[in-house]
C-alpha cells in the first residue's frame, strides 16, 4: 500500500484521491438513472416550423396531400420487419413523384422520437410499437396526436365508393378511440388470441378440441397418462394467460363482464363468471395438468417446451407462429381455437374469441405533413398492400379480407377459420392498452401468476386483483377511460 | 507565490470540473427540479405541483418494497462479494503452503490458473451473464435443475426465478458470480504490495493462516477494501442490479414484486407509464440512499492508516 498519499491528515474524512474515486463511482450510477431523464426535456418550444400547405383534393388525392411536400415515416423494426412498409412507401413515391419521402426503421421508438415530440418536430407517420412504445394515453392526453377521422372518411384506395372505415375489420376503429369520437390510432396488424395447439398431437390422443370444461379436464387427463402436460404458459409473464382467460370470462358471463372490468367498476372482478373461470384454471394447476416448472419459464421457453410436445395447449397470440417458427416441427399442424367454456349454460356460444389490432400507427398533431402520413396509411390499407403484408409476415391486417389467392400458413389459416366461426362474437378487452401497469404487473404477475403457481387460491387472487383495480380507479396520476 | 499556485491548480481543474458540472451536476439539478412537476416525458408541457410527487411516493407500497430490496442489495452483495474475494485473493497470493526452495509466501497450487478463472466472468457483459443464468435457472430444462436431477435429487426442483422466496437470492447470486473476479484481482494487486518481510516475521512468530490474514493482510489492505465496498454498493444500487432484474426476473420485478429494485422502478415509471416526473422523484430518493450509503461506509470504515 505504498501508494497511500502522504498528505492525508488522518482525521478529515475523505482524501483527495478518494474523493475523486468516489465521485466517479457515484457518477456511474447517477448518470444513467438521472441524466437520461432530463436530457430529453426542457428545450421544449413550439417552433415546430411551418406546416405544409394543403394540396388540391382530387379523386386520386382525396385527402388533399401537398404533392411537393416531404413526408417522414418512422417504422418500428420488429417481428414484422420493414419490407412491407418500404413497399408501401414506393407506391407513395410513385403517386407523388415530386415528394421526398424520408423513411427510417428503428427498434428504439421512444429514444429516437421522445426528444422530437418534446421539441415539437415529430415525423409525419409513426409505428409506435415494441418494447419502447410511447404511452398512448399520455400522448393523447397531451394533445400530441392528430385525429384520423379524415382518413377514415376518405374513399378507400381500391373502391372510391367505399370509405376506408368500411373496409376495416370489426373493432379496429373503436380501438383507436380513447374518449369520444376522435380516432387517434390506426392499428395495422390484426392479432387473434386464443388457445394454440398442435392438431397432430390432439389427433394422436384421439381427441377433438374440447368445448366444455369437463371435456378439457378429460383431454388433459388423457394427455397426462401419456406423459404430456395439458397446459403451459409464459410463467414469467403471466399476462399471457388473459389471452384465453378473458374471452372465457366473456363467454361464461357475457361481454358486459369484461366491459365493467375495463371500466374499473367497483366489484367488477367479483362477478360469478370471473370466479368460475378462475376456479377452472386453478383446477388445471391443482390436478397437475400444468407443465412442471412453468412459473419459471419465459415466453420463449414455454413456447419451446410446447413446440417440443411437452404440453398440449398454450394461451398466446397469432405472432407465435412467426416467433417460434424455428422450433415448431414441420408436421406440427399448428392450430388455434377460441377458449373452452364451462358448459352450454354459458352466455355466449363456443367460438367467442379475442381478436384485436396490433402495430399502432399514429400521425402526430405537430407533424409538418400529417396529411401525407394519412395518405401513406390509406395506401397501406389497400387490398394489394394488405396481401403483401400477410404473405410476407404471416399476419392478418386491419383490412377486412385480403387473404384470397395467397397461400396461408397452418396457423394463419386456422386463425382465419376461428374468426369466421366467431362472426360477431369477437371480444376486445381494452385493459391491456388502457392500464398497462395494472394489467401486466398487478393482475398478471401478482394475481394470475401467483394463482397459477398455486400460491393463491382463486378467492384470494380475486380479492387481490379487485384491490389493485380499485386502487387504479382512485389513482389520479393515471388517465381513466370508459367504454362508450 | 500563493496566488500563482492557485491559478496553476485552477488551470488544470477547470476543464474536468466544467465537464463534471455540465454532465453530472447539472442533470442532477434538473432532475430535482422535474421532481416538483407533473412532466410526462412525452410532451414539452408541464406545470409545478409542489410536493405532490413526494407525498405520493411515501404512500406508494411498491416504492417501499423496491427501497427495501435495494437496501438488501446494498448490504448483502458487498458483504458476500468482498468476503469471498478476500478469501480467494488470500488463498491465491498468500495462503499456500511453503514449498522447499520456493518464495516465503505463495498462493495455493495452481493459483495463476484460478486467477484467470475468477476474472473470466468480468469479460462478459452483464446482459449476457443475466441471459445465461436465466437459461440456467429454467426449471424445466435449465442446467441447475438438470444437475439436481442428474444426481438423483428429483424431489428438489425449485422454481428459482418463479418462486417469490428464492427469486431475489437467485438474482443476487448472479451478481456475486459476475463481480467477484474483479475484486479478486483488485485485492491481489493490493496484497502484492504488502512487504514480504511482514509475513516472514509473522511466520517466524508461529502465526497460522487466519492470524496472518486478520492481523496483517486485512489491516494493510483496508483502504482497498473500503473503496471496493463503496464501489460494489453503488453497483448493487444502480446499473448492475437494474440489468439483472430487468433481464432475468418475472414481470420484470416479480413474482409478486419480490425482486423489484429502485432503478427498475424509475425505469418503469419513466418509460412504461409515461410519468417521468414521478420517476425523477424516485431518482432523487435513490440519490439520497446512495449518498447515505457512501457516507455510512466511510464513517464506519475510518481507522488509523498505516504507513510503510
Amino acid at each position: 500500500m505504498g501508494s497511500t498519499s502522504a498528505e492525508y491528515d488522518g482525521t478529515g474524512g475523505v482524501g483527495r484521491r478518494d474523493l475523486i474515486k468516489r465521485s466517479a463511482a457515484l457518477g456511474l450510477i447517477s448518470v444513467p438513472t438521472m441524466s437520461f431523464l432530463s436530457a430529453c426535456a426542457s428545450s421544449g418550444g413550439d417552433d415546430g416550423g411551418e406546416k405544409a400547405k394543403a394540396g388540391k383534393k382530387t379523386a386520386k388525392n382525396p385527402l388533399g396531400v401537398n404533392e411537393t411536400a416531404g413526408m417522414e415515416f418512422v417504422l418500428f423494426d420488429g417481428g414484422f420487419g420493414k419490407e412491407y412498409a418500404q413497399d408501401a412507401v414506393k407506391i407513395y413515391e410513385k403517386n407523388f413523384p415530386e415528394a421526398k419521402v424520408k423513411f427510417s426503421a428503428t427498434q428504439k421508438i421512444q429514444s429516437t422520437l421522445q426528444p422530437r415530440f418534446n421539441q415539437g418536430t415529430p415525423p409525419d407517420l409513426i409505428d409506435n410499437s415494441g418494447a419502447e412504445q410511447m404511452d398512448m394515453g399520455v400522448l393523447v392526453g397531451k394533445n400530441q396526436l392528430a385525429d384520423l377521422t379524415p382518413l377514415l372518411d376518405a374513399p378507400s384506395y381500391d373502391d372510391p365508393a367505399k370509405k376506408v372505415r368500411d373496409t376495416l375489420r370489426p373493432g379496429i376503429v373503436e380501438m383507436g378511440q380513447f374518449d369520444g369520437d376522435p380516432v387517434w390510432i390506426m392499428y395495422y396488424a390484426y392479432t387473434v388470441y386464443g388457445v394454440w395447439y398442435s392438431q397432430k398431437a390432439l389427433d394422436s390422443l384421439d381427441e377433438q378440441y374440447p368445448e366444455t370444461w369437463d371435456q378439457m379436464l378429460a383431454v388433459c387427463e388423457k394427455a397426462k397418462k401419456k406423459g404430456m402436460a395439458g397446459w403451459t404458459y409464459a410463467g414469467k409473464y403471466p399476462y399471457y394467460l388473459p389471452f384465453s382467460l378473458y374471452p372465457m370470462i366473456a363467454k361464461v358471463g357475457g361481454r358486459e363482464v369484461l366491459d365493467s372490468i375495463d371500466n374499473l367498476e367497483p366489484n367488477a372482478w367479483k362477478h360469478p363468471a370471473v370466479k368460475t373461470c378462475f376456479e377452472a384454471y386453478y383446477e388445471l394447476q391443482q390436478k397437475g395438468y400444468v407443465l412442471k416448472g412453468t412459473p419459471g419459464l419465459d415466453h420463449i421457453q414455454s413456447q419451446t417446451a410446447w413446440a417440443q410436445g411437452k404440453a398440449l395447449f398454450i394461451p398466446n397470440g397469432s405472432w407465435v407462429e412467426n416467433e417460434s417458427a424455428n422450433v415448431i416441427p414441420k408436421d406440427f399442424d399448428l392450430a388455434v381455437s377460441a377458449p373452452t367454456g364451462i358448459d352450454s349454460s354459458d352466455k355466449m356460444p363456443f367460438g367467442t374469441i379475442w381478436a384485436s389490432g396490433g402495430e399502432p400507427f399514429v400521425v402526430p398533431a405537430k407533424a409538418k405533413n400529417g396529411t401525407g402520413g394519412m395518405e401513406q396509411l390509406r395506401i397501406m390499407l389497400s387490398e394489394a398492400s394488405s396481401k403483401n403484408f400477410t404473405s410476407k409476415v404471416k399476419s392478418l391486417t386491419a383490412y377486412n379480407g385480403g387473404t384470397d389467392g395467397i397461400t396461408l400458413t397452418p396457423g394463419l389459416k386456422s386463425g382465419v377459420a376461428a374468426l369466421d366461426k366467431a362472426g360477431e362474437n369477437v371480444v376486445n378487452p381494452r385493459i391491456q392498452d388502457w392500464y398497462v401497469q395494472l394489467q401486466k404487473e398487478q393482475i398478471g404477475v401478482s394475481g394470475l401468476g401467483e394463482m397459477m403457481a398455486g400460491r393463491l387460491t382463486p378467492a384470494e387472487a380475486i380479492k387481490k386483483i379487485q384491490g389493485f383495480a380499485d386502487a387504479a380507479a382512485k389513482d389520479t396520476s393515471i388517465k381513466h377511460y370508459k367504454h362508450q | 507565490m500563493q496566488h500563482g499556485k492557485y491559478r496553476f491548480i485552477v488551470g488544470f481543474l477547470a476543464l474536468p470540473l466544467g465537464l463534471y458540472a455540465l454532465f453530472v451536476v447539472w442533470p442532477f439539478i434538473q432532475s430535482i427540479y422535474y421532481s416538483f412537476t407533473d412532466w410526462t416525458g412525452l410532451s414539452p408541457e408541464f406545470k409545478m405541483v409542489g410536493l405532490d410527487n413526494y407525498r405520493r411516493m411515501l404512500d406508494d407500497e411498491i416504492f417501499w418494497k423496491s427501497l427495501q430490496h435495494s437496501l438488501i442489495f446494498a448490504v448483502v452483495l458487498p458483504l458476500v462479494t468482498i468476503s469471498l474475494a478476500l478469501f480467494f485473493a488470500f488463498m491465491i497470493n498468500v495462503g499456500g503452503r511453503r514449498r522447499r526452495g520456493g518464495p516465503v509466501i505463495s498462493g495455493v497450487r495452481g493459483s495463476s490458473f484460478y486467477k484467470i478463472v475468477y476474472f473470466f466472468p468480468q469479460v462478459l457483459s452483464i446482459a449476457i451473464v443475466a441471459l445465461l443464468f436465466a437459461f440456467a435457472y429454467n426449471p424445466d430444462s435449465g442446467a441447475i435443475n438438470s444437475i439436481l436431477r442428474g444426481i438423483g435429487l428429483d424431489s428438489i426442483q425449485p422454481l428459482w426465478l418463479g418462486d417469490p422466496d428464492l427469486a431475489l437470492w437467485a438474482v443476487m447470486a448472479v451478481l456475486v458470480w459476475s463481480t467477484v473476479g474483479f475484486f479478486v484481482v483488485l485485492f491481489s494487486a493490493g496484497m502484492a504490495s504488502i512487504p514480504a518481510d511482514l509475513y516472514e516475521a509473522a511466520l517466524l512468530d508461529g502465526a497460522n493462516r487466519s492470524t496472518t490474514f486478520f492481523r496483517i493482510t486485512l489491516p494493510l489492505l483496508w483502504d482497498t477494501v473500503q473503496s471496493g465496498w463503496v464501489y460494489m454498493g453503488i453497483l448493487a444500487l444502480g446499473a448492475e442490479s437494474f440489468a439483472v432484474v430487468q433481464i432475468m426476473t418475472t414481470g420484470p420485478g416479480g413474482p409478486d414484486y419480490s425482486t423489484t429494485v429502485m432503478v427498475l422502478y424509475v425505469y418503469q415509471k419513466a418509460f412504461r407509464d409515461g410519468q417521468a416526473a414521478y420517476a425523477t422523484t424516485i431518482g432523487v430518493a435513490l440519490l439520497v440512499v446512495t449518498l447515505a450509503f457512501a457516507a455510512l461506509v466511510m464513517r464506519l470504515g475510518r481507522r488509523e492508516r498505516l504507513e510503510f
